[in-house]
């Protein structure tokens, strides 16, 4: 085969960015001969990455096919491979694949890409990749192709992300990769880093894996590279690979049967094996021990042209590409930016956890003052504290300065006078829970700030409608909801009550922005979006459970959908009686779908804080004496039985807060479920995987997508 | 080693060595040129990494000053280029710079001031180079010349264009003409060649790879502007540009060019301390100043105060790199000097006419080539790096060969 067989793959795609191989000769130093340089460049700026379409692939082959034959002439004596600044290649274009509406299209771009690799591999002379940049995926695949490689101290982000998106590493990283640096490794990169919020490797961990043979410093990056690679071709120096293996040593065998265990193990904990890519990945890499490259090659084409084809792969580009990287940047409903009004300094009203996380995280992106008032002096002193206590954590750990530190704890003071606020621009509430109360500090804070000062609340299940009932600028009032823990969950839920203002709103959206959330605009309804279908789904779990379902079943069996945790577990964590209290709200606003629990309840006034505890053989149990609190029905369920009515419960739900108007469309949900919750993106979120398994359908006689849009397209 | 001028109580002067120097290849300024789209404080970045790299045994803590001429002190020749370079290359935060203009003899002050600190005792080690990209930043561009040079006749116009006063000096100098300019140039040429030949320019090169949209990266490892083999018959069909029929052509000029050069001094003692080697002792230096319209004369005064300034005369003198800005001006040195156009004292590597002048850079380049000729004729004891400056003045700087002692014990005669 030659890449020009692929021509008619690469017709289907005439609107492809291409990433062009442009060669240059170098005439290495000291006679050493000349060398083929190689530019991967698609002519566009370091904001739109090089990436690997059929084109691309095409005319890359072409040309290292002609460089084979120069190398076989004796005309060249190597060839390098390099990209344009901040990359080497950023990985298969995944807009392209998506778009293979049949598996032999798939198999056939797998096949091209192995068809190009396998040139790059057996040019005659030896080949380098010299890795300046980003190199992810296909990306990588060409240095791992390549006889040697290079890396810069300062090129971020190499991995192999195909796990993650629900492919495998199929152009010959699964068999390259654990061979050059051992499979325990190898599982790291291939596995435990790409279910681990898709982790990359830096260009020094790269090169202290083994992955790169050299690595040398960005401001001579290239030259260097040129220099080492005309000593590697001269013979005057050798790379060492530690890491190395050779699969046939028995030694190696069991090494490597023992990391495909730890991987599947990982995966299983991760993913409870709700996408199929990992466990291909894991699959193949033990399989491959004991074969050949072609061999090999041969499964990771057939295995990549299954998963290109799955829903799980489709879900997760629509959820990685057109949510989390388009979608999250251009929030659905956002007023226009140039109304935002600056912030220059901002009052927390409250000095409990959450305030201080609120206090901790607005002073250390926005670097204005930041005032934390609370009713008396120890409860603002032992907020301010926290602060403080935080700031020297990030300190000791080297991840700010000194310098920072100082200016952090500077920012924040506190106070038990709302005066303090009555030159800031933004006040939020973190009080109790309690509509009255948080009502009362409204209209206290009312009356000292000025009446462009933005009110915010962070509540997570009151009506900031009511909230902003009796206010003398109800217009400034908004919804302003974070997730626990503050620094660490990307999502904020902006409410937009009935009279906010658009220069409020913008305001709140710029001010995200600063403190590097994603926003998304959320009408005012109980619980808004996350906790709503949250508590949907615990709601029916529980149900399930009173009715008399075993407490195992009902609470394993939304495995099948790969959650982060399983419905009894993130009760236990949210805190009973919070769960319930939200509960209660949202009883109270949409009656019988969110039934209150008696046995909850129960369970709450007797201070029982998770219903599983760890059983004397590690595993979990829940006590008789917590059991013997609770009575149960007598029309226990299945598992399956559980999953659908929960997947059920969740369509009619989402269809519900999509007709009320909640947000913009379910692309919202599910950017909401993904950084709020932290949903798997091989649901796509949440309504993809309802599409998927026909719950949309069942209850709202539709579907949330067209069909090839988070899934396969439906054959014609 | 010099004269005491003044009555100035005695201090201790310390000895200045030349330990190394680096430049990149020279490109043709313009969007054709081979640095087109590359960045000039990169080129300077280049250059002191390699410098590093071919002085191991210094730490790079020990670095106290990296003084880098610019001509042009804006855009990316501007913001202190001597910090910048020096952050950019990755020195040590603690090691300071600062940027420095005399026109084309930028780098040659940068020596002469950083060495001035080192005989002085405020510094040990320092980094002195230039730069000048002169297709981002055109000769002139962004000056703007007071108006009382022009109603006082502070200045000749004409003078404000280093093409003019060029063709000032061969009205000057009626002996030298058209015919001896050029083949001056078509023997720099053939010099240069000649030195590639023989692998005595590229030791002193420093690879830089560069990019352009659509071609990809490629490496420049030589120069761009020679053109080996031209003659004379071919320079005499040049157009004249300045004046119509007369004697100043691309031919017989330097081009526009883009590159950067630098250089490690030490104190002899510190490189004694640090094990470095030492190329070039330095003897005494000196600046004069010219009529600007005639500013191509400036090497002579220059050069006579240097003289004079260590107690020597021209006959002491070995070899001479002097920067060939134009052939009427090398021409009117040695006639001054009674040196004869083809001598081989001069320029024996070929000279700025073949090779390029980036400006504030080709100090260093002068210095590095006289280097390397020390290095391979220890029969020299003195040599002189000088070149004329625009706004009419000269810079010399006067250097011993350290390996000239050996050959005194063999009985060899300079």
């Amino acid at each position: 085969m030659s890449a020009a067989d692929f021509q008619k793959l690469a017709r289907l795609f005439p609107d492809e960015t291409v990433t062009h191989s442009y060669l240059q000769h170098i005439e290495l130093p000291g006679g050493g001969g000349t060398f083929a340089l190689i530019t991967l460049d698609n002519g566009l700026d370091h904001t739109k990455p090089t990436t690997l379409g059929p084109n691309t692939l095409v005319e890359l082959g072409t040309l290292l096919e002609g460089l084979k034959e120069r190398a076989t002439r004796g005309e060249i004596v190597g060839v390098g491979v390099t990209g344009k600044p901040y990359f080497l290649v950023a990985g298969a274009d995944l807009s392209a694949v998506k778009r293979l509406e049949e598996r032999e299209d798939g198999l056939r771009m797998a096949q091209l890409g192995h068809d190009v690799y396998g040139t790059l591999a057996g040019l005659g002379v030896p080949s380098f990749a010299f890795i300046n940049g980003l190199a992810l995926g296909g990306g990588l695949e060409i240095a791992l192709q390549s006889t040697y490689r290079t890396v810069s101290s300062g090129a971020g982000a190499l991995g192999l992300p195909e796990a993650f998106l629900g492919l495998v590493p199929g152009w010959g990283g699964v068999y390259i990769l654990p061979r050059l640096i051992g499979p325990e490794n190898a599982v790291k990169v291939m596995i435990e880093n790409p279910l681990s919020n898709n982790r990359t490797l830096s260009g020094p961990e790269a090169f202290h894996l083994g992955i790169a043979d050299a690595m040398f410093e960005p401001a001579d990056f290239l030259e260097q590279s040129i220099a080492w690679a005309a000593k590697v071709i001269a013979g005057e120096t050798a790379p060492e690979r530690k890491n190395a293996v050779d699969p046939s040593d028995p030694a190696v065998a069991g090494r490597w049967a023992q990391a495909v265990a730890e991987g599947r193990a990982f995966v299983e904990a991760k993913t409870s094996n709700a996408s199929p890519a990992p466990g291909k990945v894991l699959d193949i890499l033990e399989a491959n021990r004991t074969m050949n490259s072609a061999e090999s090659a041969a499964l990771e084409c057939e295995t990549l042209a299954v998963l290109m084809q799955s829903d799980e792969f489709r879900s997760t580009v629509y959820a990685f590409l057109d949510l989390v990287q388009r979608r999250s940047k251009r929030p659905a409903g956002a007023p226009d930016r140039n109304l935002a009004r600056p912030v220059t300094k901002v009052g927390v009203v409250g000095a409990g956890l959450m305030a201080s996380q609120l206090a901790l995280l607005f002073a250390r992106r926005l670097q204005v003052p930041v005032v934390m008032m609370d009713i008396d002096q120890e409860r603002v002193d032992k907020g301010v504290g926290y602060v403080r206590a935080e700031v020297d954590k990030l300190l000791s750990k080297k991840r700010i300065s000194a310098d920072a530190a100082n200016r952090a704890k500077a920012l924040v003071t506190g106070s038990v006078s709302k005066q303090a606020f009555a030159d800031a621009d933004f006040v939020i509430e973190a009080v109790f829970e309690e509509l009255a109360v948080k009502k009362q500090v409204f209209a206290e804070v009312e009356a000292i700030v000025s009446p462009e000062c933005i009110l915010a609340t962070n509540t997570s299940s009151l009506s900031v409608t009511a909230m902003a009932d009796g206010l003398r600028h109800p217009e400034r009032l908004l919804g302003f909801h974070f997730f626990n823990p503050v620094a660490v969950m990307p999502l904020l839920e902006v409410v937009r009550a009935p009279q906010t203002d658009d220069a409020v709103l913008a305001t709140a959206f710029e001010l995200a922005k600063a403190l590097k959330k994603t926003a998304v605009l959320v009408k005012d309804a109980p619980a808004f979006v996350v906790n709503r279908i949250l508590l949907r789904l615990m709601g029916e779990v529980i149900a399930a459970f009173d009715e008399g379902t075993p407490p195992d079943v009902a609470d394993s069996a939304l495995r099948p959908m790969g959650l982060p945790m399983s419905p009894f577990t993130l009760s236990a964590m949210v805190g009973l009686p919070v769960a319930q209290h939200v509960q209660e709200s949202l009883h109270a606003g949409f009656g019988d779908r969110f039934p209150v629990s008696g046995n909850l309840k129960k369970l709450i006034d007797n201070g029982v804080k998770t219903l599983w505890v760890p059983g004397p053989d590690g595993v979990p149990v829940i006590p008789a004496e917590t059991l013997s609190l609770m009575s149960f029905g007598t029309t226990p369920s299945t598992a399956e039985d559980v999953l659908r009515r929960t997947q059920d419960a969740l369509a009619q739900e989402i269809g519900l807060m999509l007709s009320e108007g909640v947000v913009a469309g379910p692309e919202d949900i599910d950017l909401c479920v993904i950084l709020g919750a932290g949903w798997p993106m091989f649901l796509g979120g949440i309504t993809p995987y309802l599409d998927r398994v026909g719950a949309s359908e069942r209850i709202n006689g539709k579907r949330f997508h067209a069909p090839g849009v988070a899934s396969r397209p439906v054959p014609a | 080693m010099s004269h005491n001028r003044n009555s100035a109580p005695p201090r201790t002067v310390r000895d200045v060595v030349f330990v190394d120097g680096v430049r990149t290849p020279f490109g043709k300024a313009g969007d054709k040129g081979i640095y087109a789209g590359t960045r000039a404080d990169d080129l300077v970045v280049k250059c002191i990494r390699d410098l590093l790299r071919r002085n191991p045994a210094l730490p790079a803590e020990r670095i106290d000053e990296v003084a880098i001429a610019a001509t042009t002190q804006t855009g990316d020749q501007g913001l202190t280029i001597g910090r910048t370079a020096a952050l950019l290359a990755g020195l040590p935060r603690s090691v300071p710079g600062f940027a420095i203009d005399r026109m084309c003899a930028g780098a040659m002050t940068a020596v002469t001031t950083t060495a001035s600190g080192i005989a002085f005792g405020a510094y040990d080690v320092v980094i002195a180079g230039g730069v000048e990209h002169m297709g981002n930043h055109p000769m002139g561009a962004g000056a703007d010349p007071n108006p009382r040079f022009m109603s006082e006749r502070i200045v000749d116009p004409a003078a404000l264009n280093m093409g003019n006063t060029a063709e000032n000096l061969h009205d000057r100098f009626p002996a030298i003409t058209k015919q001896r300019s050029d083949a001056y140039a078509a023997a720099s040429q053939g010099k240069l060649a000649a030195a590639y030949g023989n692998g005595r320019i590229q030791q002193d090169l420093v690879p830089v790879a560069t990019m352009k949209p659509g071609q990809g990266w490629t490496l420049n490892t030589v120069d761009e502007p020679p053109r080996p083999g031209t003659t004379v018959a071919d320079l005499a069909e040049l157009r004249t540009p300045f004046r119509p029929h007369g004697r100043v052509t691309a031919g017989n000029s330097a081009g526009l060019n883009d590159g950067a050069t630098a250089a490690l001094l030490a104190s002899a003692e510190a490189a004694e301390e640090l094990g470095l080697s030492v190329k070039m002792r330095l003897v005494s230096y000196a600046f004069a100043g010219v009529e600007p319209e005639a500013m191509g004369i400036g090497p002579v005064p220059a050069t006579e105060k240097a003289l004079k300034n260590a107690g020597l005369g021209i006959e002491d003198i070995g070899l001479i790199e002097i920067n060939e800005a134009f052939a009427v001006q090398v021409l009117s040195f040695l006639d001054h000097f009674g040196i004869a156009d083809d001598d081989p004292r001069v320029n024996r590597y070929g000279g700025a006419i073949a090779v390029g002048h980036p400006l504030a850079s080709s100090g260093v380049r002068l210095m590095n080539q006289l280097a390397r000729q020390f290095e391979e004729d220890p029969s020299v004891r003195y040599g002189i790096t000088t070149m004329c400056v625009g706004l009419g003045m000269g810079a010399t700087v006067i250097w011993e060969n350290p390996h000239y002692a050996a050959v005194e014990t063999t009985g060899a005669t300079a």
